[in-house]
């Protein structure tokens, strides 16, 4: 029998899930979920979750007694736990992008080079054009090499990885030949401000206020369209737990960054970028197609869904995130180097696997990729803390994202 | 004395007991039948015989030659004389026949292989199986039935005196049926015992021995085929008795809501080459219209090309309720109110990751729950009750779709494009793989569509259920129609004349 109707017209390479598909399950076993066995999925986020705990207890255990203002440990101090988060940030805001790319099946590695054109761009185009010009031609120039690259995979069927790749060679030219090789410094001190200024503590906490309100508005109004539309409502005590851990997290947030002088505002950045790219991941049309197409794009075709459009769109968002990350990173340092950005393709791609999520596309979700970034934030600051060799850091973060996936597996082996 | 035994044989998998018991015995020369609903245990016992659950792993004997054997491995049961052909065939689609007879096994001197050996002795099985073709040809230029004889000429090349055959005629002509049943009979003379799986009971019925029936992972019984009769059989493995599985059904012609004019796809691999040729036919609401044929004869490439998914060059004209209208993709025929229920569900219809209701909802999300935010309520709401109208037996909506039984799986497909709100629905090998229940569950699904207005396409390779189901048979023989038939003058002779290329027109 040939089929030729039954090619896929998206191409991607063969992985280990063709020949095992990722849900065989034997003949004969339907595999059951017990009423008190926990879904894979949210065991898999409190695995994660107690992970990045144990890691920050035990840095606070060997920070003991560093530094004599600290005697229980200078990690999860305010200061340090802001520093940590500012430090983060970046990679977040990329991992959240990353993440749609991935889980549509594809990848991106231009970041790290993007991320160094768009903030020398951003440096340079300063002094014409002031701050809406620096802002402005960072995040354009990401939307535009993103779309650029998404339609090189998505209409020319060129693979993500060769696209990228190319543009991860490419960017860094450009940047190169555009400043001559010259550091351009920041002036405007309002996009100084986005690396390393701090939210006023009163702001801080009405922005809190504001969020326990969502919090609680949106709870009861997902209570009342589930009765609207005849579905069994949650009981009072899973709607006293989705507002009180929320809230008690809000809360000790924003206590612990303003003892810190505030909420910084790159992390206010990267929050709202993941709350906005959770939203569009969880809550969209747009969303629910990347994971179709990521998971089996023939049958996310034949189900009327324009696979290219979305995956071109995809690299779009990225690109845009990008241009955001561009910013950050160049405000944070307080210039646009030419070499900035270097690595961070792979650290954004690391903070999603180790966030659960799937290279082979179709799996992962937007607070896995923070709380992946999260983890290997704080291994850096950590190991900062307690003076260990860069080279170690490096054999380190290599071996946790390895292990971080080996359970996984392990853990799917079993379940 | 028996060539192989397997004595009470028990294996659990988390939460279920896939084999209880199961005992089961095979001569040399013999070919014993294993039947049962799918879930029945048959495969789970095939991969304890084969080595892929290694011992330690189940419970019980496995005992040759009256030897009891320990495999660790495929390779340890291979060595044995085991070879398993499954269903899902194992060849490597980038190499040549010849590589993959010898995969693993190629002869060879200080690890340098001897290709000149490798590949006379690769013809010598091809011509064995009779299958006239250079060995160096790469296996993805074969079709489905010519890999089977390369697995099996594999199964030759290892010796093997157990070849057990799981479902081998479900992607065949019967021209290559007939091959295989020829080969089949020539090993049986060669004393090769096989465990012959199939769905197909007058395959079963015309070339067994013996027939073993199991249910729920318990053997039912062995007998000589000669004192059983397929209503036994059935009864045996659906544990009850089966009245006609096709209920007689009237239903209501409407208005001609359907219509595809000279329809033309031409091969995208093949330049020149037509895999339909001038295909015209109509459907009315709440007719169910069979398309017949043998395998490659263009009926899914058909669908494929009214439904704007078919990568070939497509001419021909579609109408709706009278409306010229023209399908470029998939979206444009959702949107005409033209749902897809597509062969092969794993490979075309499910995101196996996601859950029930993702996969429910897919086609028609923007109609169901938002053309950009998504209402995961309304659409919990919507896939609930779709979920209960098909009864599709899962703990809830958000059950993942992988983990589904193929009947339950298929409801799911089904659902998901009932929620697109269709007007005309095509069908394509909707029970392909699934177990007898299920299968009937899913034929009283069509009648009742069909009463409540729905035009219907059906595509099967199943005769029984494309005469069983339809109002009218179109049959189809290398991409055109050679015969149309109303109900009551389809008999599967004549059904089947057409199919293989003689000509009818009628109706």
């Amino acid at each position: 029998m040939s089929h030729p109707a039954n090619e896929p017209d998206v191409k991607r390479p063969l992985t280990t899930a063709d020949v095992s598909p990722p849900g065989a399950v034997p003949e004969g076993v339907e595999a059951r979920e017990g009423r008190f066995r926990l879904p894979t999925e949210s065991l898999r986020a409190y695995t994660m979750i107690f992970a990045l705990v144990a890691i920050w207890l035990f840095f606070q255990w060997k920070t003991m007694g560093i530094n004599p203002t600290y005697p229980y440990g200078i990690f999860l101090s305010p200061g340090n736990f802001s520093n940590l988060l500012q430090q983060m940030s970046v990679t977040g805001v990329l991992a959240v992008g990353m993440l749609m790319v991935i889980v549509a099946g594809q990848i991106d590695l231009s970041v790290g080079s993007l991320v160094g054109l768009a903030g020398g761009v951003a440096a340079m185009a300063q002094d014409p054009g002031g701050l809406t010009g620096a802002l402005g031609a960072a995040l354009v120039l990401g939307v535009v090499i993103g779309v650029f690259q998404g339609a090189l995979v998505a209409y020319a069927n060129i693979p993500a990885f060769i696209v990228t790749l190319g543009g991860l060679l490419a960017w860094r030219g450009v940047i190169l030949g555009l400043s001559k090789g010259a550091t351009i410094p920041v002036r405007i001190p309002f996009f100084r401000e986005l690396g390393v200024g701090k939210v006023p503590q009163a702001a801080g906490l009405v922005l809190a206020a504001l969020a326990i309100l969502a919090v609680v508005w949106t709870t009861f109004s997902r209570n009342r369209a589930r009765r609207r539309h005849g579905l069994t409502m949650l009981g009072a005590g899973a709607t006293a737990a989705r507002i009180v851990i929320p809230v008690v997290l809000i809360i000790a947030f924003i206590y612990l960054m303003n003892a810190g002088g505030g909420v910084p505002v790159p992390v206010l950045v990267l929050l709202a970028v993941a709350i906005l790219g959770a939203f569009l991941t969880q809550n969209t049309t747009f969303g629910r197609y990347l994971y179709a197409i990521g998971g089996n794009p023939d049958a996310a075709r034949l189900s009327g869904i324009n696979i290219r459009r979305y995956i071109l769109a995809a690299f779009g968002v990225l690109g845009l995130l990008v241009g955001v990350a561009s910013l950050l990173h160049t405000a944070r340092v307080g210039s646009a180097s030419p070499d900035a950005g270097t690595y961070m393709e792979l650290d954004a791609i690391a903070a999603c696997v180790i966030g659960g999520t799937s290279l082979m596309g179709g799996r992962g979700t937007v607070s896995g990729a923070v709380v992946g970034a999260l983890i290997m934030a704080s291994l850096d600051n950590g190991m900062s803390l307690l003076n260990v060799e860069n080279y170690t850091q490096y054999i380190v973060k290599g071996a946790v994202l390895v292990a971080a996936v080996g359970f996984d597996m392990l853990g799917r082996r079993k379940s | 004395m028996s060539l192989l035994e397997m004595r009470d044989i028990t294996k659990t998998f988390p939460g279920v007991r896939a084999l209880d018991g199961v005992s089961f015995d095979l001569y040399a020369g013999e070919l014993h039948a294993l039947v049962g609903e799918n879930g029945a245990g048959k495969s789970t016992l095939m991969k304890v015989l084969g080595g892929v659950y290694p011992f330690g792993s189940y419970g019980g004997e496995v005992v040759i030659d009256g030897r009891v054997r320990q495999f660790h491995s495929v390779r340890e049961a291979e060595n044995a004389g085991i070879a398993v052909i499954f269903q899902e065939l194992s060849l490597i689609k980038e190499l040549t026949i010849g590589e993959n007879i010898f995969l693993g096994r190629e002869p060879r001197t200080f690890g340098v292989i001897r290709w000149e050996e490798l590949y006379s002795r690769a013809q010598k099985l091809l011509d064995e199986v009779q299958l006239p073709l250079d060995p160096r040809t790469p296996v993805g230029h074969l079709g489905i039935g010519q890999q089977q004889l390369v697995e099996i000429a594999k199964a030759l090349s290892q010796e093997a005196r157990i070849l057990v055959l799981d479902e081998p005629t479900a992607a065949l002509t019967d021209a290559e049926v007939e091959t295989l049943f020829r080969i089949i009979n020539r090993l049986r003379a060669r004393g090769v015992g096989m465990i012959y799986i199939s769905h197909k009971l007058d395959e079963v019925f015309s070339m067994s021995d013996r027939i073993t029936v199991l249910r729920d992972g318990r053997t039912v019984g062995t007998e000589p085929t000669s004192a059983l009769d397929e209503p036994r059989v059935i009864a045996r493995m659906v544990g009850r008795e089966v009245g006609d599985i096709f209920p007689e059904a009237t239903h209501e012609h409407g208005d001609e809501i359907f219509e595809v004019r000279n329809m033309t796809v031409e091969d995208p691999n093949v330049r020149g080459k037509l895999l339909v040729k001038d295909v015209s036919f109509k459907v009315r609401r709440g007719e169910v219209l069979g398309i017949a044929g043998l395998m490659g004869a263009g009926r899914s490439d058909l669908l494929m090309a009214v439904f704007g998914a078919h990568p070939g060059r497509t001419t021909g004209e579609v109408y709706v309720a009278g409306e010229r209208v023209h399908i470029r993709r998939p979206s444009d025929a959702i949107a005409y109110g033209v749902g897809f229920v597509t062969e092969d569900r794993k490979r075309f219809g499910l995101v196996l990751d996601q859950t029930i209701l993702n996969n429910m909802t897919l086609a028609g999300l923007p109609r169901l729950s938002g053309r950009f935010v998504t209402d995961v309520d309304a659409e919990a709401a919507a896939g609930g009750r779709a979920m209960k109208d098909l009864r599709v037996k899962a703990n809830s909506v958000f059950t993942v779709a992988g983990t589904l039984s193929g009947g339950n799986q298929q409801k799911v497909v089904l659902a998901k494009w009932l929620l697109t709100n269709p007007r005309v629905l095509f069908l394509d090998e909707p029970t392909r793989g699934i177990d007898v229940g299920a299968k009937q569950e899913i034929y009283g699904h069509i009648n009742r569509l069909a009463q409540e207005g729905l035009a219907i396409v059906l595509v099967s390779s199943e005769l029984p259920e494309v005469l069983g189901l339809s109002d009218r048979v179109l049959v189809l023989h290398e991409g055109r129609v050679t015969g149309e038939f109303k109900r009551t003058e389809a008999t599967p002779e004549a059904v089947m004349a057409c199919a293989t290329g003689h000509t009818r027109r009628a109706a």
